[in-house]
């Protein structure tokens, strides 16, 4: 009982630490957002609130603490209240099987750095992103309003749409790692073995389907304000609007520690070796685990990188990328794969994917596309 | 007819491979977008930093005296006239004897007010005025105000302090 | 607190779940009510250390295919389908159907006198991916490359059916 005393008190404490992290991210976020923008916007952003504006999200929270909480004569009251809340829940999901370290020792104890470490890792990460369109659909459609119900419909078909790709690129993971568990996935990529250099296609494809699963820019039709008003959340108004905003940036946050453990080390960092020798396994863990926050926090810079960069798709244009753009590539790129897993020439067979398929979309093209033309 | 030399022929034919993948475009844009991370920002913040606004900018109305420290304004009326938002409003009173190291003329104005919500600063008080007297000063905006008090300008404030003249360049 | 309190509370909720989804006026509510039942069937599969199993049904069944219901209902004009505009007999008929169905389960279950596993030959690892993998591509090939040539022919057909033809308009 004792043992299982100090294993739950270390769980919840490291579950504790993890969402104080996320939440604090997700609310920096919101921040940087508004910094980024503006500065490539040859601008200055927020700088009224505290040294540089660091306390503009403490004032946003109060802003939204303190707006007027409405809720639609006509709307559908208790699923209202409980869109927001489980969008929430599902983008906070998430992060449980995301390993953030290698174990660590205090005292006698060793710990695991994750929150569950269940041999089906990717499916639950997988699971709990196709739950996560039931927050938009429940409160799109309770808000008894036509561009809500837009919204809500738009964001249901995109999602299901990209989760396809995704699937399909996280197969090819899985094919070379052989198991499902996210820390097998870390351990086999030890050592400056990072997917990325064996799947540059699969993550380019995980990385678009990303974008869309998480409605950012350049996919955000559920919430395109010049077609739908404000698409999902047109109704919604203080905190419980700030729960779909603030799900959208944990998504940003946890979106990238998946990326990160799936295609960049994990925890994995140059220099790990020497690190542990010199200051010992529980230093090197940490920062470990601070190497695999950092490449999150990167992934959250691209996001916002690619959304005050790039304008938004038109429907079609969405549908036809995800449905005949990504499907058959991640469909290729698992064939491609299997041959480099049957071959046992991965990292060559994963480059030569690319460099074939390239390729193969210039003869197309010289073969049949110029001779339509004369 | 080419009026001048600089015509492109603009034809939009087919699109090549890369233009068709999007992907060169977009590598393009999120370059620019990086590099506007890294330039200088363009923000003035106002309140605590002004820019230079020109020598002919129409800030501040100002009611000038003269060298000896006499108010120019004759009240005669012509700025009133000039005024298309009729912002413009005055009360005209005798010089007395004894008051003529305060009034350049004989006629003076007793209230001159210039309401500053009608006011479109266009100049033309000061385009109109025989005497020199009123002007649109470049290095003083009129500030922010809160109530419909503070809008109506009399000639406490608008008349020159002695102490802080205004001068203009080619004034001198 | 005991494994077995677990399951009874499961089942209790699962049952309630599954009643309100039947019971529910407004079809959205039974959708969500259906969705919420699949996560106690999950939650079941998790007691039987079936992770995969849990994981691919909250993927495919409350992740896919609920939303897709759910999408076409939001569709509907729910203010004519009301509960009051069905008639006595669709009522009658309802009742005689699931009456006898409910009789043919019971039936069922007093003939066929189901075996009770027994705890001591359970084991503990059937569930876990790896085995289910094997059993799936060893035992089992021949029907679940049957299942996938199935599911194939159904999207091809999906795809037909979806496929504008020439001069016809569609909207």
């Amino acid at each position: 009982m004792n043992l299982f005393d100090s294993v739950f008190i270390a769980k919840a404490s490291f579950i504790g630490v993890i969402f104080l992290i996320t939440l604090g991210v997700a609310a920096y976020s919101t921040y940087f957002e508004r910094k980024i923008a503006a500065f490539m916007q040859d601008r200055i952003g927020p700088d009224r609130a505290g040294p540089f504006g660091i306390l503009q999200p403490l004032a946003d929270a109060v802003k939204m603490f303190m707006k007027e909480d409405f809720i639609p004569a006509n709307s559908n009251k208790w699923l209202f209240i409980m869109g927001p809340c489980l969008s929430m829940l599902t983008a906070l999901m998430t992060s449980a099987v995301v390993p953030f370290g290698d174990t660590i020792t205090i005292g006698d104890v060793t710990f695991d750095l994750q929150g569950i470490d269940v041999n089906i890792g990717i499916l639950w990460v997988f699971g709990i992103v196709s739950l996560g369109v039931y927050g938009i659909l429940i409160g799109g459609w309770a808000s008894n309003n036509k561009y809500s119900l837009l919204g809500a419909i738009r964001a249901a078909s995109q999602n299901i749409s990209y989760e396809l790709a995704m699937g399909l690129s996280i197969i090819a993971i899985l094919m070379m790692t052989g198991s499902l568990s996210t820390k097998a996935i870390v351990e086999a990529q030890q050592n400056g073995h990072w997917n990325i250099l064996y799947q540059p296609m699969g993550f380019i494809i995980f990385l678009i389907c990303a974008f869309a699963e998480c409605n950012r820019t350049p996919f955000d039709l559920p919430e395109c304000e010049t077609e739908l008003i404000g698409g999902y959340h047109t109704e919604y108004s203080s905190m419980k609007l700030g729960f779909y905003l603030f799900a959208e940036y944990i998504n940003m946050f946890i979106s990238g520690a998946v990326m990160a453990t799936l295609y960049f080390g994990g925890y994995d960092y140059p220099g790990i070796d020497f690190v542990t020798a010199q200051l010992g396994a529980t230093a090197a863990t940490l920062i470990g685990a601070g190497a695999l926050i950092g490449k999150a926090l990167a992934f959250v810079f691209i996001f916002m990188w690619v959304r005050w960069t790039l304008p938004r798709f038109r429907y079609d244009q969405l549908m036809g990328l995800g449905w005949s753009g990504l499907i058959p590539l991640a469909m290729f790129n698992v064939v491609v794969t299997g041959l480099g897993v049957l071959l046992d020439q991965q990292i060559l067979i994963g480059i030569g994917g690319v460099v074939v398929f390239i390729a193969g979309i210039v003869v197309y093209d010289q073969l049949f596309v110029k001779k339509k033309l004369a | 007819m080419k009026l001048s030399n600089r015509t492109k022929v603009v034809e939009q034919g087919e699109m090549t491979l890369a233009e068709r993948m999007y992907l060169p475009a977009i590598v393009g844009g999120m370059a620019t977008t990086l590099k506007h991370f890294f330039s200088k920002p363009v923000t003035i913040r106002y309140p605590e930093q002004t820019r230079y606004l020109g020598p002919i900018y129409r800030g501040h109305h100002i009611l000038k005296k003269d060298e000896q420290g006499a108010e120019r304004c004759t009240a005669c009326g012509l700025c009133a006239v000039a005024c298309p938002a009729e912002a413009i409003s005055m009360v005209a009173e005798e010089r007395k004897k004894g008051e003529e190291k305060l009034y350049r003329e004989e006629k003076y104005a007793k209230v001159y007010e210039i309401n500053m919500l009608r006011c479109i600063f266009c100049g033309l008080c000061e385009e109109a005025c025989p005497k020199e007297a009123i002007f649109l000063r470049h290095d003083q905006m009129v500030p922010v105000f809160n109530s419909r008090d503070e809008v109506i300008y009399g000639k406490d404030k608008l008349v020159e302090k002695m102490d802080q003249r205004y001068l203009r360049e080619g004034w001198k | 607190m005991e494994i077995s309190n677990i399951w009874y509370f499961l089942s209790g909720l699962t049952l309630l779940s599954a009643l309100m989804v039947v019971l529910a006026k407004n079809p959205i509510h039974s959708v969500l009510y259906l969705v919420f039942t699949f996560f106690c069937i999950s939650g079941h599969y998790v007691l039987l250390n079936a992770q995969f199993l849990m994981a691919v049904n909250i993927i495919v069944y409350a992740g896919a295919i609920m939303v897709l219901f759910l999408f076409v209902i939001m569709m509907f004009d729910l203010r004519k389908n009301q509960p009051e505009s069905k008639s006595n007999l669709t009522k009658l008929a309802g009742s005689v159907v699931a009456g006898s169905l409910l009789v043919v389960l019971i039936a069922l279950v007093r003939q066929n006198n189901f075996q009770t596993p027994q705890v001591q030959g359970f084991v503990s690892q059937t569930g876990m991916v790896e085995n289910l993998g094997k059993v799936l591509y060893s035992e089992y090939l021949l029907p679940f490359e049957l299942v996938s040539i199935l599911f194939f022919v159904a999207m091809v057909g999906a795809v037909l059916l979806g496929k504008r033809e020439a001069g016809e308009r569609n909207f």
